[in-house]
């Protein structure tokens, strides 16, 4: 069975407000989607939508062919973490994953299990009340593998994690996607997606802007520039504007636009000239995202 | 049944249920027992009439009048609490439908206060009847014709006071609002209801949910009060219909 998330035509409003504009969209398994957007774009609330938390005010989206209330096993078809802290401070960790395993009859065995995965079993006892944001995390990520369900959705799930955290849950997510699960990230920042996800969902003011690989999202939508270092940096820049480049000179340095490092490589060497430095920069992940979604912060700082 | 574990496990897994049970014990069997005593003494003052409807089963029972408030509360907290600390989240990730979400918290928690509502009826009434015995007052056995529903009816008031707990939380999600129309349906409205002309205060004695669930515990038949079934009968739809419209809140609103 395709366990694919499947959105059509999916809106959420609030008043005059719409929240989720006409979403269409399918998250296929097997890979990391990233789902960006700035804060507000609607992601959490898409996700929301997908787990039945909300009703949609149109369209409808499915999780592995059903709408999620219609799921007979819902944690062993879906594992979602949504809001950390969304844990009653009374209760142990331990206690809190166990109530959550026995709705599908899975019990203390598995919840000893889960809280091995996430490096919580040494404070299972402990009231979820007393741990860090890091720890709220992990106890949320344990709570979303208690069912090994095929769908895993988190909403900006390396918040308030340390370096150590951030790396694992990376590492965790491409895991799960690599056993041929579907796993939808959200997140507000790009450099967060382009470690981890192989596709992207880019969402503004409620709309989808983008639904496609990360690569081709780069090539679409990224500028390439190669850096070069030289000491005849003068003649350098002769030679590659004579062959059509867009030149920023800093001291001996070179960025150079519209030219392959190879291209520029072959030039100096035609003409003799030795290179200290020759590398090609990928316009930031980060530039790439702030034009596309420009023109659709909700709360941007007009200049 | 794999759902009425895990709210098993919600409700139990908590220090507050104990807490509050502990409080609703301590509170309904020592005012009762207090109680007890108060009107114990008042005996030798009564007019023959008076001692006519002497009933000691009811009498030895008023724990019920303060046990409600108590386990209304824990009531309300089994679903409110859900909402104030957002772990109504997870639960309804984990049952998506609502309706069987709410079911269980209900047959769980009426258990659970069943069985709280008889170890405070029994034993405020073998209290109380020690109370009146030691004071020499006319007291009951529960061998005695219709004692024994009485006994087993003030435990059956305060699980029905449970369950509208769990109506107003489910229906207000918030815990002081739900607090709040529970003390205003349970004390406020029946004070309130004595300055009405009189037609509608005795209505109201007679209709109203709780003051007529009470009856359930009146051995010696009350003028102008409904037989005992049928009162607690009326309190009983009065809950039901709470609990309804808290599911469709539940099912229809945005968690």
């Amino acid at each position: 069975m395709s366990e694919t998330i499947e959105a059509r035509g999916l809106t959420k409003r609030y008043g005059d407000t719409v929240a989720v504009d006409g979403l269409t969209f399918t998250v296929e398994p097997g890979r990391v989607t990233g789902f960006l957007g700035p804060n507000g774009a609607g992601k959490s609330t898409t996700m929301r939508l997908v787990l039945g938390l909300d009703a949609p005010s149109a369209g409808d989206v499915t999780v592995a062919g059903q709408r999620y209330a219609d799921l007979p096993r819902p944690l062993q078809t879906v594992g979602a973490l949504l809001d950390a802290r969304a844990v009653h401070p009374g209760r142990s960790a331990a206690n809190h994953l166990l109530a959550l395993a026995q709705t599908v009859g899975l019990g203390r065995k598995r919840v000893d299990e889960v809280l091995g995965l996430v490096g919580l079993e040494s404070v299972a006892g402990r009231r979820a009340g007393t741990f860090s944001l890091g720890m709220s995390q992990r106890l949320g990520i344990a709570a979303a593998l208690l069912g090994d369900p095929g769908v895993l959705m988190f909403d900006e799930p390396v918040n308030g994690l340390d370096p150590e955290g951030i790396r694992w849950i990376r590492s965790l997510m491409r895991d799960l996607a690599a056993e041929g699960r579907t796993v939808l990230v959200s997140s507000h920042l790009m450099s967060e997606m382009g470690l981890t996800a192989q596709h992207l969902l880019v969402l503004g003011r409620g709309r989808l802007l983008a639904d496609m690989g990360i690569d081709e999202f780069l090539h679409r939508h990224g500028t390439e520039s190669v850096h070069v270092r030289a000491g005849e940096s003068d003649r350098l820049a002769r030679v590659l504007r004579r062959a059509g480049a867009h030149l920023d000179t800093d001291g001996d340095d070179l960025l150079v636009e519209r030219l392959t490092a190879t291209e520029v490589g072959k030039l100096a060497a035609a003409e003799g000239i030795a290179l200290s430095e020759l590398t090609t920069r990928r316009g930031s992940l980060e530039d790439v995202f702030m034009t596309l979604t420009g023109d659709a912060v909700e709360y941007g700082v007009s200049a | 049944m794999n759902i009425l574990r895990s709210e098993w496990t919600k409700f139990a897994s908590l220090r507050s249920t104990w807490l509050t049970a502990a409080v609703t014990i301590l509170l309904g069997v020592g005012v009762g027992i207090l109680a007890a005593s108060g009107t114990a003494r008042e005996y030798g003052d009564l007019s023959s009439v008076e001692r006519a409807a002497w009933d000691p089963t009811a009498e030895s029972l008023t724990s019920i009048i303060v046990g409600q408030l108590a386990i209304g509360v824990l009531g309300v907290l089994v679903i409110t609490a859900e909402y104030a600390t957002g772990s109504i989240q997870p639960s309804l990730l984990a049952v998506p439908r609502r309706g069987r979400l709410l079911a269980a918290k209900a047959v769980v928690f009426a258990a659970a206060a069943v069985l709280l509502g008889q170890l405070i009826g029994f034993t405020s009434f073998l209290a109380g009847q020690a109370v009146f015995a030691g004071q020499d007052v006319p007291h009951a056995t529960l061998g005695q014709p219709d004692v024994l529903r009485g006994v087993i009816g003030g435990g059956l008031y305060l699980a029905a006071l449970g369950l509208l707990g769990l109506g107003l939380g489910t229906l207000f999600r918030s815990t002081a609002g739900a607090i709040g129309t529970l003390v205003a349906l349970t004390l406020l409205v029946r004070s309130l209801a004595q300055a009405l002309p009189q037609a509608w205060a005795d209505w109201m004695n007679t209709y109203w949910p709780t003051t007529a669930g009470e009856k359930i515990v009146t051995v010696v038949p009350v003028d102008g009060a409904l037989a005992p079934w049928a009162g607690f009968g009326v309190l009983c739809g009065f809950v039901a219909v709470v609990g309804a419209a808290g599911y469709l809140v539940l099912r229809g609103r945005d968690a």
